[in-house]
């Protein structure tokens, strides 16, 4: 055999049988076989994803008409209009106090939930994701309701009381006040869920330790209860950022931007000037503006879990 | 340091009784392991004297002074646990000093404390380490560690070693003794290896079923074994029971086993038995160790009988022997070179100066 492939005729063939065998030996590659069995949902993402994403930063590239490609020119135009910057400050502060309330109030009920006896513990966590599985366009019409200045629960309460009447979404502070507190009651029980589930993880036996040691309850979930937790803190308050900054349903509902702007967050703006305004590409450009702010927070809280990663 | 004492102690869970009414004395300094089978009470007994887990009848004091209702961090214990419980995200320094920061002592008393610790297990190098880049021998002395530094009242050892592998057992089992010779805190050690109990024990405490069976030196344990369950729990391989009956004959008192088959007693064994019943069933209680291959001397107490081997296991330093008696497996150790080989016939001797009557019905030994 080794003969007969020196034989100059045979070499064509020896090159296709090889070419041949190769391909075999890659099909036979585990990793090769990983990428082509998931290269449908890789395509799909392409698809779904990647394409709007890069359609997106093409249209914040054009003038109104979107006949003209002006580079940078709808970005220089919105950073000279103060109600940009507005927006900026309001999404910052909404998503930033709407997360922190979510985590504090989701840790504070996943704790007492974590020691209410596992059969009824069952009843109390479905009924506390209740706010949660109601789709928010919903429920938030049930608070528009709550809020409403003249016939709403809230301010008759408060009359019974002598205070009052309050211009729950008439007023910019209140306004504010009131989009961040039905966000805290719609996204609460998601952080619940999740410092629930990982609060079952920390053994035992660290609790038992620490009592042993001295700690007492607040030093226990300081110094126990608080470190284990800290990844799933750290995965739940980026994810719960990512999705407050680009909340859009609450703000339409409630108050559409209003009073003069002052509650727009960059989803509601977008939507005003892109689809409300017809000015698509600086409606695009507005929601491209919400990407570097994420990214940055992202690479922060994930530096974070990396570097722990080994402890665990 | 301290003595600590159990009264009446009793632990309901709802219906079932893992605790029923227990009285211990553990003198200061002592070393004391509670052993017994899984479920037997024995690690719930110990986290009732460390508080983390109430009491439902009883006393239990410390140093002098009932801690029914004292939470565990004032008792002033030290706890290591059976896997090992360190915080995941602090250091073997951390780890150690964490009880000590809690209660603020002074920080170069703290550095001091853990360095000294540290020497004595051996751990200085791992100091900094996090416990995910230890070895469970390593745990286990970290753990021991943060129990030292504390300088407690009542160290409590639950299961510590159930995680290693046998080699390290071994090597830890001596480490805790050699702790226990330098530090001499009184120990409350729980373990259920009978082994453990044996070599690390001042007394060993066997429990069962929510009681305890027998309170003893580990010596006191093996060859006065007051019950069933203690004679056949202590000692490995186990004792041997085979049914018998007592029977006088010729002015004797003869162990009878089957119709072909009875050993007569020595004087001091015949003297102990003679007014044991007659007619009631009995069991012969014999340990491995006492069943051995019959080398031609004759030796007061020392009867012999022939029978054929069912099974052999050869150990290298013996070979343990099964054979059959009156339906009831018996296991015997032999000397290697004694010829023992799987269904072949075998001659063995009996040394019943440490044989034992137990009571069929009751378990009791007379």
């Amino acid at each position: 055999m080794v003969e007969v492939a020196f034989q100059p005729t045979s070499v064509p063939q020896a090159r296709t049988a090889r070419k041949a065998s190769s391909l075999r030996n890659a099909l036979k590659r585990k990793s090769t076989m990983a990428f082509l069995m998931t290269l449908p949902l890789i395509l799909l993402i392409a698809i779904m994803v990647i394409y709007p994403a890069f359609y997106s930063i093409h249209l914040a590239t054009l003038n109104k008409a979107m006949t003209k490609y002006v580079g940078f020119g709808n970005f220089q135009f919105l950073f000279k209009r103060e109600t940009f910057w507005m927006v900026v400050e309001q999404s910052c502060i909404f998503a930033i106090t709407a997360v922190i309330f979510k985590a504090l109030i989701g840790f504070i009920v996943a704790h007492f939930a974590h020691n209410i006896p596992s059969r009824k513990q069952r009843k109390w966590r479905g009924m506390l994701l209740v706010p949660w599985v109601i789709p928010p366009a919903m429920s938030t019409l049930a608070w528009l309701w709550l809020f409403d200045p003249s016939y709403s629960a809230f301010n008759y309460t408060l009359g019974l009381f002598g205070a009052g009447p309050i211009p729950w979404l008439g007023q910019t502070a209140w306004a504010r006040f009131s989009i961040i507190l039905v966000n805290v009651w719609f996204g609460a029980p998601f952080f619940m869920i999740m410092y629930l589930a990982a609060l079952k993880s920390v053994p035992e036996q660290l609790y038992e330790a620490a009592a042993i040691d001295g700690a007492n309850w607040w030093q226990r979930i300081w110094y126990v209860t608080l470190p284990m937790m800290r990844n799933i803190i750290a995965i739940t308050t980026l994810f719960s950022l990512i999705v407050t900054f680009a909340n859009f349903d609450i703000t339409r509902i409630l108050t559409a931007g209003g009073p003069l702007d002052s509650t727009h967050v960059f989803a509601t703006w977008a939507f005003r000037l892109g689809i409300e305004g017809g000015d698509i590409p600086l409606g695009a450009s507005v929601s491209l503006f919400m990407a570097p702010i994420l990214a940055i927070a992202a690479i922060f809280i994930l530096r974070d879990i990396s570097r722990r990663g080994n402890e665990a | 340091m301290a003595e600590v004492s159990l009264r009446e102690v009793v632990k309901r869970y709802d219906e079932v009784e893992a605790v029923r009414g227990i009285d211990l004395d553990i003198a200061d300094h002592e070393f004391v392991v509670l052993v017994g089978p899984s479920g037997c009470g024995k690690s719930t007994t110990l986290r009732m004297i460390a508080g983390l887990e109430d009491i439902t009848g009883g006393d239990i004091a410390i140093g002098g002074d009932v801690v029914n209702d004292v939470p565990p961090k004032d008792r002033d214990i030290a706890m290591v646990f059976q896997n090992y419980a360190l915080y995941p995200h602090m250091t073997v320094a951390e780890n150690m000093s964490f009880g000590l920061r809690l209660k603020h002592y002074p920080k170069a008393e703290i550095k001091s404390r853990v360095a000294e610790a540290a020497r004595m297990l051996d751990i200085t190098d791992l100091i900094d380490r996090k416990p995910k880049q230890l070895s469970g021998g390593q745990r286990q002395r970290v753990a021991m560690g943060r129990a030292i530094v504390r300088n407690p009242k009542v160290f409590l050892f639950d299961e510590p070693l159930s995680n290693l592998d046998a080699k390290l057992r071994v090597q830890m089992r001596i480490e805790i003794k050699k702790v226990h010779q330098k530090v001499r805190t009184t120990t409350v050690y729980v373990t259920h290896d009978q082994v453990e109990a044996m070599t690390l024990a001042d007394r060993v405490v066997v429990m069962n079923k929510g009681r305890i069976e027998q309170i003893g030196t580990p010596n006191e344990l093996y060859h006065h074994p007051a019950t069933r369950f203690v004679a056949g729990f202590i000692g490995s391989p186990a004792m041997n029971f085979v049914p018998c009956r007592l029977e006088e004959a010729g002015g004797k008192l003869n162990v009878r086993v089957t119709d072909r088959l009875a050993f007569a007693l020595p004087p001091a064994r015949a003297a102990r038995y003679a007014n044991a019943p007659r007619n009631e069933k009995l069991l012969l209680g014999i340990r491995p160790e006492h069943l051995s291959e019959a080398n031609g001397h004759a030796a007061p107490g020392v009867e012999n009988f022939e029978t054929v081997l069912d099974v052999t296991e050869p150990m290298g330093m013996e070979t343990l022997v099964y054979f059959t008696l009156q339906g009831t497996q018996v296991c015997g150790r032999v000397n290697p070179s004694a010829g023992a080989r799987d269904g072949a016939p075998l001659r063995l001797a009996v040394d019943l100066n440490n044989m034992h009557l137990l009571n069929e019905g009751t378990g009791a030994v007379l």
